[in-house]
């Protein structure tokens, strides 16, 4: 395994924070309450926190000279190994909701198992971040309750949330070659070990939240290979204006 | 009889008030269950309501650059920036419901325009210098404005400010930060950062408030420390902090007319255009409308949502009822 191995793979990753950090960064001042903008906030900034603990990382890793800046801003869009589902777009509060608790399961079960990573900069991460990402799942899951079985209008809201972004919900669990490689060195986690149980969870809460379980078999993937859906470009024409408009200056 | 009932009540409430004023001379705090004339409840809703809404209306022209700020560590910066303020709000908000108001009732006055909030807001934020400009001068303007505030007579209000204050000027040192930054940068840096303090010199300016001799509330906000200076005072310390701070920047104070004077000791200064003040106090400036349908969007779509979650609340309240019998 080479550092090349460990740097693609901290993308797959970090990039989930990072844009999700970034599309959840576009609701603040927007939100339904005062308070859940202070609370998405909270969580777009322990998102963005984490990404930058990564990206410092792959600096290290990295033979040449960069900054967690030009790895968060100056890649192309091919290059992104986000999954598809954090890149979806802010279409309502219940799709923002669903996404999260969608990602939010996934992250924990995630982080749990890289703790257990030979590499201590991975364990470092993940404890600091599991803390974080708990609360967040609870925030979500408390949210998807709420809006499941709260009015006729709420559910039916959370209900179409649910089926469009269930698509991109398998793709969490998909494990590219370079995956495999940096779990099979005990540095990576093999997702596919939890993905029974990670269904088993957001089936029981969507259950509790009174809404229906999808049930179809056709999924979406691309994102872990750097093939987007059409909201990428304009995250990233936003996200990296600066950078590419005033390129090599310091901020 | 009745005359008899009119004359106690009349000395009833002469004595309250003079236990209210006695409390205020000796610099005791009023709290929101003691007894307050009407006039000292109503502009205590006025004032802090406005506080408060000026900090929410205050996240939109910075929340406009949070998605294109220019590194990580500036985005992670703008957001906490910008949380405070919506924890600002917050708190202010929940000091004005003390005094028996909704924060719905609050919210329709901003919404329907009855309610102002700090013109500032309605100017447009077009480059990344104008984020470190408005640290700089909005939030060292608010600063002056609210530190006095910190010992102003109602409770919730000092309280409250007190932390407002520890947050806006930490606020400030980062906008200058930002500023200083783009000063030590790139010729285009710098000329951005100048055609930022170009364009909110004045209008910080303006947000000390009308002249003394326009000002309407001066005089019965002084005796309940509302206010401690006058907005001409306020204004001259502004400029003669902010002034040698632009010198260290290496940048120009869009002023032909400031000159610092042996004399009195302070910078004299221009004209300041105050038709254009009144415009945008009157709804007319380049964002008013475009702010206040931000917030009512915001707070109309989330209707379904804060219905759906007292819709939950109280089903879950059922449900326990239901439990324990």
């Amino acid at each position: 395994m080479t550092n090349e191995n460990l740097i693609q793979y901290i993308y797959g990753i970090a990039d989930n924070s990072l844009i999700l950090g970034q599309r959840i960064s576009e609701l603040c001042g927007h939100g339904p309450t005062l308070e859940t903008d202070i609370a998405m906030t909270n969580m777009a900034l322990d998102l963005l926190g984490q990404t930058r603990s990564y990206f410092q990382y792959v600096a290290e890793l990295s033979p040449k000279a960069i900054t967690e800046d030009d790895v968060a801003f100056l890649r192309t869009e091919r290059e992104y190994k986000n999954v598809l589902l954090v890149e979806q777009p802010n279409t309502d509060f219940a799709y923002i909701i669903v996404r999260q608790y969608f990602f939010d399961v996934f992250h924990f079960m995630f982080l749990k198992a890289l703790e257990n990573s030979k590499n201590i900069n991975f364990q470092a991460i993940a404890k600091k971040s599991l803390k974080e990402v708990s609360y967040h799942k609870r925030f979500s899951g408390d949210w998807l309750k709420r809006l499941g079985d709260g009015t006729e209008e709420s559910k039916q809201k959370a209900q179409k949330a649910v089926n469009d972004l269930w698509a991109y919900t398998d793709e969490l669990f998909h494990m590219t070659e370079n995956d495999k490689v940096v779990a099979e060195a005990g540095y990576g986690v093999d997702t596919t070990s939890f993905k029974d149980e990670y269904y088993a969870v957001i089936t029981a809460l969507l259950q509790e939240a009174t809404l229906d379980v999808p049930e179809t078999k056709y999924f979406q993937k691309g994102g872990k290979h750097g093939i987007h859906t059409e909201y990428m470009g304009y995250i990233l024409s936003d996200m990296q204006y600066m950078q590419r408009t005033y390129p090599d200056m310091k901020w | 009889m009745k005359n008899q009932d009119t004359m106690q009540d009349k000395e009833q409430m002469k004595s309250l008030e003079d236990i209210f004023e006695a409390k205020i001379a000796r610099d005791e705090k009023i709290e929101p269950k003691d007894w307050m004339p009407e006039k000292y409840r109503k502009t205590h809703i006025r004032q802090i309501s406005q506080h408060a809404h000026s900090e929410i209306v205050g996240m939109l022209p910075e929340g406009n650059w949070i998605s294109r700020a220019p590194s990580l560590r500036r985005k992670v910066a703008l957001l906490a920036k910008v949380q405070d303020e919506a924890g600002h709000g917050l708190y202010l908000y929940s000091a004005c419901e003390t005094l028996g108001i909704s924060r719905e009732e609050l919210y329709d006055q901003l919404h329907s325009g009855k309610a102002k909030y700090s013109s500032i807001f309605n100017y447009p934020t077009l480059t990344w210098a104008d984020i470190g400009a408005i640290g700089w001068l909005v939030d060292g303007a608010a600063i002056i404005n609210q530190v006095p505030l910190c010992s102003t007579s109602f409770g919730p209000y000092a309280r409250a400010m007190v932390r407002v204050c520890k947050e806006e000027s930490f606020h400030q040192r980062q906008g200058y930060e930002i500023m200083m930054t783009l000063c030590n940068g790139t010729q285009e840096q710098k000329d951005m950062a100048q055609d930022a303090l170009d364009r909110w010199w004045w209008p910080a300016l303006m947000m000390l408030g009308p002249t003394d001799d326009e000002s309407t509330h001066t005089e019965q906000s002084m005796k309940w420390k509302l206010k401690r200076k006058t907005n001409d005072e306020l204004r001259q310390q502004f400029i003669d902090q902010t002034v040698p701070q632009a010198d260290i920047l290496g940048l120009k104070v869009p002023d032909e007319d400031l000159q610092y004077n042996t004399e009195t000791g302070h910078y004299d200064f221009g004209e300041i255009d105050w038709e254009e003040f009144w415009q945008v106090v009157k709804g007319h400036g380049m964002c008013n409308k475009e702010r206040i349908s931000a917030r009512k969007n915001a707070w109309d779509e989330g209707e379904w949502v804060r219905d759906a979650a007292l819709a939950y609340a109280d089903k879950q309240a059922d449900k326990e009822v239901k439990e324990a019998v």
